[in-house]
């Protein structure tokens, strides 16, 4: 996020854009509507009716990944109105010409047809967010989860650059992680292509300066491969052995089968983990991990605030923390650096990361820190871009609407999107072991329109056989026209019913983002 | 900044408090029961009424603001008698079954009806008789307990912004509940516990799968695991164990959880966490030491390495685990193993 989380009561519009915030966010959505109290706007674009749509001043049912049509339509009535933000553009921004060209033949019109809703909504969202004093977009996966996801992540910045709604307080960009450490795992440079702080491990200066900080002759200069890429390399036999730390491939990835295969295929497989999960029971190894109250350590939020996480009891049986496990393998490897507390990786962690280099566990007893923070004086950062970009100038990207990779046709007639539901969480290793979230939600389940339910002679709990060109699975209808008629919803959460077995794991060419939000499906009543 | 006497203590405090906040800054104590500094005061409950001279009645210190000069008693004779009244108006027909009650120990109203020495209400009043709610998987409601402090209705609809909850009917009747006096599952309720966590006394209870009093608890403050948010709340700790936990006043929650947060850490200490490492055996998981297992993976690492180079290993590293975590393993593929493929599920 370029703004913490309570700068959104100060804002006054908010556009919410493929985050289904109250379900997904439950504590920002609350904040939301803190907001909507004191005044604030609100504008929902989402192909679900959510929760927050029914709070909207303004609320778009658009089709599944059509959000750019959106954007660029927005920025169409924008320019042709006046509403942009003359100075800001001259001053703080490049390459302007590129977007008024993209969004010049792209009327409302045009995008209605596409994401098949009322042209005059557009306007009064376009209007709505362009006149606000201090706009805010918060997104998620809605639209990140596409073939599209890094145009739709730059049209984001094209909008907000556009109305000036960037670098002050209660104005900007607002991304939501997903899993809790979502921005830590990238901060610390889990990540093919960077060290920490997102220092690309391709320049030779930055290999240096690791290298001699760890005290190793040399580092590769060579980008690694992302998960999608290894899942692949393992399936051809390229990658030998697969080491895979608190996550589980076997539900969270697409194209389930393709995944198996590629696990099946790896030669060594070490799993570590808390329960025995769908990806464990393939390992070679599993080794028991400690969970999050049975260690120290810091996570970092959404809002980039570095925490901390307590030791509260003692880890079950053998299982240790997943640092120990690391650091234990590192000496058995003979890289013999050791440390007693976590606090002692946080430092070193500090000492080569410019944006964490002022944090340290005594900082962070009493509260914790927003980066970047450079140095031990230094109160945090709230908001990103205050005066100015980090590459300099924002630079305006034209951007062409295109269709998601898989569009229904007469086989498969429907478009499938997924997603996460408030009482269950990610592949269930933690929520499905507790009692009355599964009783809130026990099993998956897939969302259907009545007008379509009732041509396909589908009732509410009946078992309906979903297929797509990559599998079948069968699940519970829930009949709500919370979706549309042509669309339908499954969350991914479970093993059973798995709505990976059907997603396509098409890929954005920029960041290797799978098309989780979009794919075609056929409907049967499974008798 | 404006001149105030509290207890003969004589002070300055900032404009635009109330008397309950300027005296709070000075370490004055006065008991509230519906006050939550979130919210706008409304003074309903009445317990933290002080003397102000040549005011002609008590005056509630959650919503009377410090004006220049005021010269304030909180412990007079009078407020004194005031409490105990408005206390024993509150265990008249209060269920006093605080042996067996869950809150003993952390009950606002026990703790109170303690200090100014209330043992009944004297008033033989009428109790309640309501049904007790335990629909909900996670607490229960149990009206006959509730002092109607209006804490939990105004975090649900203010704080919350569910609105699931509300007062119904009016006088002796009013209760607490869900619109059409329906059961709280059969209603928008989220289930996030944010009501349950501000009621001060026995009425909206979680529902312990263990027992435990208030004084066998150690708090320990973490950050949530779940989502991305980083709710900060405190574990309730009894016996190695958790068994409850409690949302924290401060960024970026401000009190708040959701039902994940608040219930749902009960994977904890579930049979089915792995308690050995694991090693496959004709087929079979099989469990195995520690050195054994690590010994393996060393030995792999080594034949690999040298049969196939550092690009034949890849690390799926965990947007669940800490930042320190997440930096040992980039380190130990990078600088231990020679290669760059590291990556963890973020996209997903
Ligand atoms: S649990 Fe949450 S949603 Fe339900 S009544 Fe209480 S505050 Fe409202
Ligand atoms: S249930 Fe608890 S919080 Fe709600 S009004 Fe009654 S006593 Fe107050
Ligand atoms: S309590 Fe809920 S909203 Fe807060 S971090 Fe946990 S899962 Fe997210």
């Amino acid at each position: 996020m370029t703004n913490g989380i309570n700068e959104l009561l100060g804002s006054d519009v908010i556009l919410v854009i493929g985050s289904n915030t109250t379900e997904n966010h439950p504590v920002i959505g609350s904040k939301i509507r803190q907001a909507l109290k004191l005044g604030t706007k609100l504008i929902v674009a989402d192909p679900r009716k959510i929760e927050l749509s029914n709070d909207a001043d303004t609320y778009l049912q658009i089709r599944p990944g059509t959000n750019i049509a959106l954007v660029n339509a927005m920025m169409h009535v924008i320019l042709k109105e006046g509403l942009e933000n003359k100075e800001f553009i001259k001053e703080r921004t490049e390459n302007f010409e590129k977007l008024e060209d993209a969004v010049k033949d792209f009327t409302p019109e045009k995008a209605a047809e596409i994401c098949e809703v009322d042209p005059e909504d557009i306007r009064k969202a376009a209007r709505l967010y362009a006149k606000a004093e201090r706009g805010s977009i918060v997104y998620c996966m809605g639209i990140t989860q596409h073939t599209s996801g890094t145009n739709n992540v730059m049209s984001m910045a094209n909008l907000a650059m556009l109305c000036g709604q960037i670098g002050r307080e209660s104005t900007g960009v607002n991304p939501l992680r997903g899993q809790n450490n979502v921005q830590g795992a990238c901060d610390m440079g889990a990540l093919p292509g960077t060290y920490t702080g997102y220092q690309p491990v391709i320049k030779p200066e930055v290999a240096e300066k690791f290298a001699k900080a760890w005290g190793v002759e040399e580092l590769s200069l060579k980008a690694g491969r992302t998960v999608s890429d290894m899942l692949n390399a393992a399936a051809h036999g390229d990658i030998k052995m697969l080491y895979i730390m608190g996550e589980n491939p076997m539900i969270s990835d697409p194209d389930l089968t393709h995944v198996k295969h590629a696990l099946e295929h790896t030669e060594f497989l070490v799993v570590q983990d808390i329960f025995l999960t769908e990806t464990a029971e393939l390992a070679d190894v599993v080794l028991p991990a400690a969970a999050f109250a049975e260690k120290d350590g810091t996570f970092s939020n959404t809002e980039r605030r570095v925490q901390r996480v307590r030791k509260a009891i003692d880890a079950p049986g053998l299982a240790k923390a997943d640092w120990v496990i690391l650091m234990e393998l590192m000496n058995k490897l003979g890289y013999s650096k050791t440390y007693n507390n976590p606090s002692e990786i946080f430092e070193e962690i500090a000492s080569l990361t410019p944006s964490y280099a002022g944090i340290d566990y005594a900082r962070l007893e009493e509260k914790g820190i927003q980066w970047p923070c450079p140095n031990k004086e230094h109160p945090g950062t709230s908001y990103l871009h205050k005066g100015v970009f980090a590459r300099g100038k924002g630079m305006f990207m034209g951007i062409d609407y295109k269709y998601p990779a898989e569009m229904p046709d007469e086989e498969y007639p429907m478009t499938l999107t997924t997603g996460r539901v408030l009482y269950q969480y990610h592949t269930r290793t933690m929520t499905g072991k507790v009692e009355g979230l599964n009783k809130k939600v026990p099993e998956s389940y897939v969302e259907i329109n009545p007008d379509t339910a009732s041509k396909l002679g589908i009732g509410n709990g009946d078992k309906v056989k979903v297929s797509s060109r990559r599998g079948t699975i069968t699940v519970k209808a829930k009949v709500s026209d919370i979706v549309e008629e042509s669309v339908v919803f499954i969350p991914f959460h479970f093993a059973e019913g798995a709505a990976n077995m059907l997603t396509n794991a098409a890929l954005d060419p920029g960041c290797k983002i799978p098309e989780y939000k979009v794919c075609a499906v056929n409907l049967e009543k499974a008798v | 900044m404006v001149n105030l006497t509290i207890n003969g203590i004589q002070f300055q405090a900032e404009t635009g408090l109330t008397i309950l906040q300027a005296a709070r800054t000075q370490g004055i104590y006065i008991p509230t029961l519906c006050h939550d500094e979130r919210l706008v005061a409304h003074g309903a409950c009445r317990i933290c009424v002080v003397e102000v001279k040549g005011a002609r009645a008590l005056m509630p210190s959650c919503s009377t603001p410090a004006a220049e000069g005021m010269v304030i008693e909180t412990q007079s004779p009078t407020v004194v008698e005031a409490r105990k009244e408005i206390l024993r108006l509150m265990i008249e027909n209060h269920p006093l079954d605080c042996l067996t009650c869950e809150k003993s120990g952390n009950c606002t109203l026990q703790n109170l009806c303690y200090e100014y020495d209330i043992k009944e209400g004297g008033f033989n009043g009428k109790k309640k008789n309501y049904p007790i709610d335990d629909s909900n998987p996670f607490f229960t409601y149990d009206p006959n307990k509730c002092i109607l402090c209006g804490r939990c209705v105004r975090v649900d609809n203010e704080l919350q912004c569910t609105g699931a909850i509300n007062f119904i009917e009016r006088g002796f009747n009013t209760h607490v509940g869900v619109a059409g006096d329906r059961e709280f599952d059969n209603s928008v309720c989220v289930s996030c516990g944010n009501c349950v966590s501000v009621c001060p006394v026995g009425a909206l209870m979680q529902k312990q799968p263990e027992k435990f009093r208030y004084w066998d608890i150690e708090k320990v403050r973490t950050t949530c695991s779940y989502c991305g948010v980083g709710c900060q709340m405190d574990l309730l700790v009894k016996n190695n164990k958790v068994v409850g936990v409690e949302p924290v006043d401060m960024e970026p929650n401000n009190g708040l959880l959701c039902v994940k947060g608040k219930f749902g850490y009960k994977f904890l200490n579930h049979p089915d966490r792995l308690r050995t490492p694991l090693i496959r055996k004709d087929g079979v998981l099989k469990e195995a030491s520690w050195d054994e297992a690590m010994n393996l993976i060393a030995s792999k690492i080594k034949d690999f390495k040298k049969e196939s180079g550092p690009e034949a290993f890849g690390a799926l590293s965990s947007a669940r685990c800490t930042n320190e975590e997440n930096y040992l393993m980039q380190k130990l593929f990078r600088a231990v193993i020679g290669t760059n493929n590291v990556d963890h599920c973020a996209r997903l």
